[in-house]
Formats: C-alpha cells, structure tokens, sequence
C-alpha cells in the first residue's frame, strides 16, 4: 500500500516536471519561430505603428505615476532610514541609483505586463478560439508575421523609452520631497544628482526594459496564440500570461544586475 | 508519408479515367489524444466540380477541411492538389496553392478589428496587387452579390447577425476568385429564402469562376441544389459517394437514414435520456 502511494508521488513529480519541459521547450519554439519571421517580408508597418502606441503612448500614465512615487518614497526612506545620510549628497545619489538601476526598470516591466500582457493574450485567444487565426492562414498571411513580429518588436522598442521617462519622473520625484519636504536646497541636490549621474546606470536600466519588452509581449502573444477552450481558455491564458512574465521579469532583473555590475 | 501505396479503396468506387483530381484525399487519419475523428478517408473531388460532404454532427467534416488546409496536421494519409502532395509541400509553395483556396470557415471567421469590406478585401489588401480604393470597390461588389448593401460596408463583425456575418464570410472567401472554394456549412443560421440565394450564389459564383467547390452542409435541400456529387462522412470514412438522383434512389440504409432524417435506423445518436 505504502509503496503504491509513493508510486504516486512519483508519477506526480515526474508529470509536473515533463509538463515544466514540455512549455519551455514550446515557449523556445515559439520565440525562434518569431525571431526567425522577423526577418521575412513582409513587414507590416501599420500594425507595428499601432503596437507601439497602444505600448508605449497609452502606457505613460501609469508608468509616470508608478516611477513618480517611487522616487518619492526612495528619498523618504533613506533620509529617515539611515539619519547618517541625511543631507542632499547621499539621498540625491541613492534616489538616483535606485530608480534607474532598479525601479524604473521593474515598476514599468510589472505594469507594462499587467496592461500589455493580459490584452495581448486576450486579444491572441479570442482569435484563436474564434478561428481568426485559422482564417489568416487560409488567406495566405503568416500570423507570426502579421500578429506576433509587431507586437514583439513594439514591446523591444517601447519599454527602453518608457524607462528613461520614468527615470525622469521618479528623479522628479525624489526632489520634490528632497525639497518641498525634507527643504533640502535645491541646487545643492541637483548638483549633486548631476554629479552622480553615470550612463552605464542609465544604460543597464533601458537595456534591462527592452529584455522584459521581449518577455512580456513573447509571453503574452504565446499564451494567447496556444489558448484553447472558449471564453475560460482565454481567461486562463491571460492569467498565465501576465504571472509568468511578471516572474520572468522578475528573475531576469537578478541575472541582468549580476551580468552588469558584479561582474 | 510519401510512400503511402496509392489508394486503398475501401468501400468507395473510383472512376480511374484520364483525367487528374484536382483535390485527392488518400487514407486521412486523424485522432485528438484517443478520440479518432478520421479513419481512413479517400475522395476525390473532379476538377470544376462541386462535391458535398454530408454526415453527422461531430463526424469529422470540418476536420477534413482543416487537414487539407494544412491547418490540422492528419496523422496518416496523403492529400493531393492538382497532383503536388501537400506534406511535400515547402512554405512558400504551400502559401501559393493556399492563395488558390478560399475558405468559409462555420463561425465565419471575421477579423473583428477590421471592418467588413477590409475583410471582405483582406487578400487583396495584403497582396497589394490593387489600389485601397480599387479593392473597396471589389469588396462592396463582393457584398452586393452576397445581398448586403453599402451601408453594412463600414460596419465592424461585431454589430452584424449571425446570418450577416456567414455572407461577409462568403464575400470573403470568394474575393479572390479562388480555383477551389471550401464552405463549410454555408446556409446554417439563415432563413429559408436567403438559404436559397446562398444557394443559387454558390451555383453561379462556382460556374462563373469555373472553381472546384468542397461543401459542407446537414441542410438536404442546399446539398440537392449545390451539388454535383454528395459523399456521406460516417465514423471517420466515406461511407458512400453519388450524383443528387443516385441519392434519392440509393438502398444504403445509412444515406436513407440521414436524407429521411430519421432517429430510427442504422445511426444511433449517443444520447443518455
Ligand atoms: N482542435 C481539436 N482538438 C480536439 N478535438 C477536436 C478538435 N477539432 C475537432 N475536434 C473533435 O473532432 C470531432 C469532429 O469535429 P468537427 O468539427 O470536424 O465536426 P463536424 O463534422 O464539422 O460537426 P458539425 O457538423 O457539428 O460542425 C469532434 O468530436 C470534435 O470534438
Ligand atoms: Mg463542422
């Protein structure tokens, strides 16, 4: 009897792991078969025009608002976290490190894939289950290439933009409160932030945002183009879209900060 | 699957003239997991003639129309068009016998991002081969012969009937003036009379074009009036192929069963009461 159930166990494992192979080996499938399309014509410019604006214009606010009060919330805590540090050089330099390092990048990745993920999915699966996407193939247009290729290429081109805005606005944000509350002196904080400011920080930040562009279209486009099952397949894949590209977002931001300065 | 032996024949009686197919299924196996949709289906569909598959519901037709769209993989089995097996097919050539099809889809299939005349003049959009106001033109010619007006041409999928959109879907399909037209289930969802203008349109759209048209329908009096052939789809095969006055006068008690449509007979529907 023991040994059954532990047989079980085994066989659960055993299909949990198979399974986890299984997606990663589609999801790299996926992602050759769409690099491989970016490179085939035609190229539609149209469709790319209007990604980039559904991706980068109609996700300002939020990315603005987002880097915005976690500027402010930088400098807050490392003026009343470390008292040490109290003064326009430490607070200007950790408000500017942290947000275009790490902040910025994160914040507009998870809220990118929130908005853009879940819609492409949503939009992927709809019409799959509705056959739109058999129906591309029979009138001879590649779906890769007029759904997929756009999409992924917008999300590449978008999130380094949206990143240096938000570098911007959460840099902003630190001196409003630098300020307005802490009454720092102004040009003291801005020379400092100046002097601080490094283009490799810059860089690495937007290099990080086209890598979780990839992710979070890939992701989003991938689980609506495989969704199956009606109106619960779809919601189910824009669930799994969003989660996994937050995760995946998530774990690249180590392996990118590790790449780029402990090395 | 290139060395498939040509043709076992089962049960159904081929004539071997001269002259090629223009569209030969040879022994098509499909299966989803351990469900068997397809168990072996032979057909051949003449060149300029118009075949119509009947059967049951859940039988398999749409199916057999993916496979030979390559939108479904079939498991076994070879697909001719015009000769070229379509597994030996590469991408581009597979793309160019694809430009050669037109397909209604049962669901119709609209793309509900694009207005009605951009679906109707998707191909032809893509191809570039008009102008955008020639291929509007086109597209609002199409619809008139669908007997949809103008006016219905700005409109959005989404804001038509279900009827509405199964003609937008037939503009479509019949756009690019394909050699072989596929319609999967053109009259479901309409009222007798406008079944019967469908009708009559797919009698002369196939004549005016010369096309080669694949029809699936459950509809006896659509399949009377559309075909030239009707074959009969019945656990994965073809069970019996014939002319309209052959049907009426065949002995085969599942054919009579379905033209009668009967709930007594050889066909037991699996319902638990
Ligand atoms: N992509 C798929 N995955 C799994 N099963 C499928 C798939 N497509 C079709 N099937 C199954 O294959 C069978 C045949 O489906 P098909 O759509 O060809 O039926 P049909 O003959 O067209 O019926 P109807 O007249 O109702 O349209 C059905 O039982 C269906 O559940
Ligand atoms: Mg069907």
């Amino acid at each position: 009897m023991k040994s059954e159930i532990r047989w079980q166990f085994v066989d659960k494992v055993g299909r949990v792991v198979l399974n986890f192979f299984a997606a990663a080996g589609r999801l790299g499938l996926f992602a050759s078969e769409t690099l491989i399309q970016c490179f085939h014509r035609p190229f539609y410019l149209k469709a790319f025009g209007a990604q980039l604006i559904e991706i980068g214009f109609y996700s300002l606010p939020v990315v603005a608002l987002t880097t915005l009060f976690s500027g402010m919330v930088i400098a807050l805590q490392t003026y009343t976290g470390f008292s040490s540090f109290s003064s326009e050089g430490p607070v200007a330099m950790v408000v500017l490190i942290s947000v275009t390092r790490e902040l910025a990048p994160v914040m507009a990745g998870l809220m990118v894939a929130g908005r853009i993920g879940a819609s492409m999915a949503a939009e992927l699966g709809t019409m799959r289950v509705t056959e739109q996407i058999d129906a591309l193939t029979t009138l001879s247009t590649n779906p890769f290439r007029y759904l997929i290729v756009p999409r992924v290429l917008a999300g590449i081109v978008m999130l380094p933009i949206l990143v240096l805005i938000g570098d911007i606005i959460g840099i902003c944000g630190g001196y409003l409160i630098g300020i307005y509350k802490l009454e720092f002196n102004a040009s003291t904080y801005l020379m400092n932030t100046w002097t601080y400011l490094q283009a490799m920080d810059i860089v690495s930040g937007m290099t990080k945002a086209a890598v979780f562009g990839f992710i979070i279209t890939l992701l989003g486009c991938y689980n609506g183009f495989y969704s199956k099952g009606g109106a619960q397949g779809v919601g189910q894949a824009t669930t799994n879209a969003v989660v996994s590209a937050s995760i995946l977002i998530l774990i690249f931001n180590y392996i990118l900060t590790e790449v780029f300065f402990a090395l | 699957m290139k060395l498939l032996p040509k043709a076992k024949h089962g049960m159904v009686s081929r004539k071997q003239s001269g002259e090629m197919p223009k569209l030969r299924l040879m022994g098509v196996y499909k299966a989803f997991g351990k469900k068997k949709v397809l168990n072996g289906v032979d057909l051949d569909v003449a060149k300029g003639e118009t075949l119509v598959i009947i059967g049951g519901s859940g039988t398999g037709k749409s199916v057999t129309l993916k496979c030979i769209l390559g939108l479904l993989q079939p498991d076994k089995g070879g697909i001719e068009f015009d000769g070229q097996n379509l597994a030996d097919l590469t991408q581009a050539e597979r793309d160019e016998v694809n430009s050669k099809i037109g397909m209604l889809f049962q669901s119709a299939a609209l793309f509900d991002s694009l207005s009605v005349w951009e679906n109707v003049a998707f191909s032809l959009l893509q191809n570039k081969t008009v102008s955008k106001a020639e291929a509007k033109r086109i597209a609002i010619q199409k619809l008139a012969q669908v007997g949809l007006n103008k006016d219905v041409a700005e409109v959005y999928p989404a804001d038509l009937s279900g009827g509405m959109k199964k003609r937008v879907g037939l503009a479509r399909a019949i756009a690019t003036n394909p050699e072989v037209i596929f319609f999967d289930e053109p009259t479901t969802g309409l009222d007798p009379i406008m079944s019967d203008v469908i009708n009559d349109l797919i009698v002369s759209t196939v004549k005016q074009l010369g096309a080669t048209a694949l029809t699936i329908t459950h509809d006896m009096n659509s399949a009377k009036k559309i075909a030239d052939k009707i074959a009969m789809l019945y656990e994965g095969k073809i069970i019996w192929v014939g002319t309209v006055k052959e049907l009426e006068k065949t002995k085969n008690p599942y054919v009579r069963q379905f033209v009668a449509g009967s709930a007594n007979g050889p066909i037991k529907m699996e319902v638990k009461v």
